[in-house]
């Protein structure tokens, strides 16, 4: 039958572009048709994984018209990987979208500036084609004022803005959107570079009541109308989110929480009082009466300037906290202990204090993500001796399922005990500063450490390797770390064979990140059959040669390779050795080709 | 490797080799990572060629976003001074010695401090800074190290009037 020759085309269609090609477009089918696309419209709506819906759009034409129309929520990881009128031709009734630009490493200043990943032609093409749009995410991508006030203008309805590490835009980009979306529910900028246009974006909220559910600004760096604020907060009965920053005071902050005692999760600002010790006694607000009041708070964050002596105004909430920041405090052991003890429901916990983890193994029972950040951030400071901190987070917390932990040395004993306490581990992330550091007792490399890891813990999906590691450390991923899909190596392996390993192993990994590691072309050339179904490859300071990097480019037409280097790579062309290496590798799977934006000092290949 | 002079002799002249003399030895390498291309990797500021890198320069290593380390490299105290109707706050990182931190306060509250002397402490204008310390006790500021003082005071009162002429004469 024709159907099913068009079943088979399309499935090899599909079946070469994966989750995103759609098919030849067609006429529409005959009428028994449309009876089934009107009861698979009301099937599909149930579904929301995208993973599921990629999975039904690959059943049959009809199923992927379907699909194409219920789909609501669109996520595209990597905003280069198709045009947005390709996005707007396959899904026609959009009303969110979440879309990545900039790879991870680029937060490390490892990616030179107007690399692109711009929200411009995607804010255009959506503005047409999708007036209805009610909510926007994005991460890690530059985003100007004017398209933020094309969004602004273009959805009626729209109901939430959430800027992830993004960068191009300042306060009057923020004020359009504050002005004009009378039904804003969400506005967060979390960890983003706002620039400080010196605009009252508080006070450019519209009178009356608002919608707003979560408002987070605590990247913010540039103070703000506190009287505006308050304002906006007394007028926003629905308001449970609330992130201030560093420029809100403690006394500030308590005059919110009274206007505000349901919020569930609380930004802190500065938590550092603005006013004269001596005016202390009747005039120095009831702090923890306020925290007392706020019965609903479940998480909290901020600290950014933290005076210890006020920390205690928390504890009444500190039973019923699933979520605690601490990460921006400059907070000492004897402070942090005392807090920890009474959360005893905490299911994720970031922190700098590394000597306090005792206290939290005793306590945090619930504990499934911590991120242990470090207080100084360099190679060579002597820190308090961390294996024992893991050690006893694996003993105390065995529901844990994310760790990222930063520390000075490690030693194979610890992970080990870690990878056999905690089993059910999906992320983990060890960072052990001091580079090619062996196990400081025995002086060996840390491969049996994380070779623990792969092995035990079978859920693994995200892993990030340093220490010294030999080849070993990555034929050991490679055996067993069959559901990896994010793996970050920095200054780490011997060989090419350290790569290959990884690349012949790991069948399921999409998204690979390496830093100045001794892998060249032969382990570049080892994974052409997995690239294009990988997200992207990234290899800066290795060993590669354009020569490969070319080839993988002629090979493999869907994956689009961009070559760049160091800001003073354009002139240095004299030496040939030089001309041939490739500083920066970042090659991606896209359905529509290299980009037309390329910045110079950028090579697609 | 750095010849030491023992016992008033250079090593380095008495030296057993095949070059050249006047010929100079290759410096060490002291970056340990095993990326080689000549080809730098560094940010653009590095001019020299002949210094290698050390290894706080690496960029991106620790990969700590930027806006991390910031924050946890401010250390904002809280200064008083007797008389003064509200506190003010500086950061205690961006001086570098005693005389910038109290040149600082000077102009900030709009006092002149006495000289500091190890015996005798500030003499003569009747101001006196002091700090509390990690262990919660007062101490005249000036007497440790600049590096030590930083990293354990947790705030500063500007003693003046008559507790710190009191102070002055006692010491």
């Amino acid at each position: 039958m024709a159907e099913e020759e068009d079943l088979s085309e399309m499935a090899n269609d599909v079946e070469r572009h994966l989750k995103l090609d759609p098919p030849k477009p067609s006429p529409p089918p005959p009428c028994p048709s449309h009876v089934l696309e009107n009861v698979l419209e009301n099937v599909l709506k149930f579904l929301t994984s995208r993973r599921d819906r990629n999975a039904v759009s690959l059943v049959s034409r009809s199923w992927h018209h379907v699909e194409a129309q219920t789909r609501f929520e669109v996520f595209i990881g990597n905003c280069y990987s198709l045009s947005p009128a390709r996005l707007t031709r396959r899904f026609t009734r959009v009303r969110s979208l979440f879309l990545k630009g900039k790879p991870r490493f680029a937060d490390f200043n490892l990616m030179p500036p107007d690399w692109g990943a711009q929200f411009a032609p995607w804010v255009a093409a959506t503005a047409r084609a999708y007036p209805w749009l009610e909510k926007v995410s994005l991460k890690r991508m530059f985003v100007s004022d004017d398209d933020l006030a094309l969004l602004a203008v273009s959805f009626p309805g729209f109901k939430e803005l959430v800027l992830l590490c993004c960068e191009g835009f300042g306060t009057s980009g923020v004020a359009v959107v504050a002005n004009k979306c009378r039904q804003l529910k969400v506005l967060d900028l979390i960890e983003s570079e706002v620039t400080d246009d010196e605009v009252d974006w508080i006070s450019c909220f519209p009178e009356g009541e608002t919608h707003l559910e979560s408002l987070s600004f605590d990247c913010v760096e540039s103070p703000i109308n506190f009287k505006a604020l308050e304002g906006l907060v007394v007028r926003s009965p629905c308001l449970k989110k609330l992130r201030t920053n560093r420029f809100v005071s403690l006394e500030e902050l308590h005059t919110l929480m009274v206007r505000a005692p349901q919020l569930t999760s609380l930004g802190t600002g500065s938590f550092s009082s603005s006013t004269h010790d001596g005016a202390q006694g009747e005039q120095e607000p009831d702090y923890a009466s306020a925290f007392r009041a706020c019965r609903s708070l479940v998480c909290l964050s901020g600290f950014r300037e933290l005076t210890a002596e006020y920390l205690p105004a928390i504890s009444p909430v500190c039973a019923n906290l699933t979520s605690l920041n601490f990460s921006y405090a400059n907070i000492s052991p004897d402070v942090f202990k005392p807090i920890i003890r009474n959360c005893h429901n905490i299911r994720a916990l970031d922190s700098i204090c590394d000597e306090g983890l005792q206290a939290v193994a005793e306590t945090c029972k619930e504990l499934r993500e911590l991120r242990i950040f470090p207080f100084d951030p360099s190679e060579d400071s002597e820190g308090p001796v961390s294996g024992l901190g893991l050690q006893a987070i694996s003993e105390g917390c065995k529901k844990l399922e994310s760790i990222l932990y930063f520390c000075q040395r490690m030693t194979n004993v610890a992970v080990t005990a870690m990878s056999e306490n905690c089993p059910q581990l999906t992320v983990f992330r060890l960072c052990i500063m001091g580079r090619h550091r062996p196990d400081h007792v025995t002086g060996k490399p840390m491969d049996d450490g994380f070779g623990a890891i792969v092995k035990n813990c079978k859920k693994l999906t995200r892993l990030a390797v340093s220490g010294l590691l030999t080849d070993q450390a990555f034929s050991l991923i490679g055996e067993y770390g069959k559901l990896i899909r994010t793996l970050s190596v920095a200054f780490a392996g011997d060989s090419d064979m350290g790569l290959r390993y990884i690349l012949e192993g790991c069948p399921k990994l999409e998204k690979l990140e390496i830093r100045d590691s001794p892998f060249g072309d032969v382990g570049l050339r080892s994974g052409m059959h997995r690239y294009n179904d990988m997200r992207f490859v990234w290899m800066s300071s290795c060993r590669l040669s354009r020569g490969a990097c070319r080839d993988i480019a002629h090979t493999l037409p869907s994956v689009v390779v961009e070559a760049f280097g160091s800001d003073d790579d354009d002139d240095d062309d004299d030496e040939d050795d030089n001309a041939d290496y490739v500083e920066t590798l970042y090659m991606y799977r896209s359905l529509d080709g290299p980009r037309k934006d390329a910045p110079k000092f950028v090579t697609i290949l | 490797m750095a010849y030491e002079k023992v016992n008033e002799l250079n090593l380095k002249d008495t030296e057993l080799r095949l070059g050249l003399p006047g010929t100079e030895q290759a410096k060490e390498e002291q970056e340990v990572s095993c990326v080689r291309s000549s080809k730098r990797q560094l940010q653009s500021d590095n001019e020299e060629e002949s210094t290698p890198p050390t290894k706080t320069q690496i960029v991106g290593w620790p990969p700590v976003r930027s806006y991390r380390k910031n924050n946890n490299s401010v250390s904002y105290v809280k200064v008083s001074m007797d008389g003064a109707p509200y506190l003010r706050k500086i950061d205690l990182k961006t001086y570098k010695n005693y005389p910038e931190l109290l040149k600082a306060l000077e102009n900030m509250f709009k006092f002149t401090i006495g000289e500091y002397s190890e015996r005798e402490g500030y003499k003569g204008s009747g101001v006196l800074p002091t700090y509390e310390d990690k262990d919660g006790d007062w101490m005249l500021v000036g007497d440790v190290p600049w590096d030590m003082f930083s990293s354990s005071c947790k705030r500063l009162r500007i003693m003046k009037g008559s507790d710190a002429l009191v102070l002055d004469s006692a010491l």
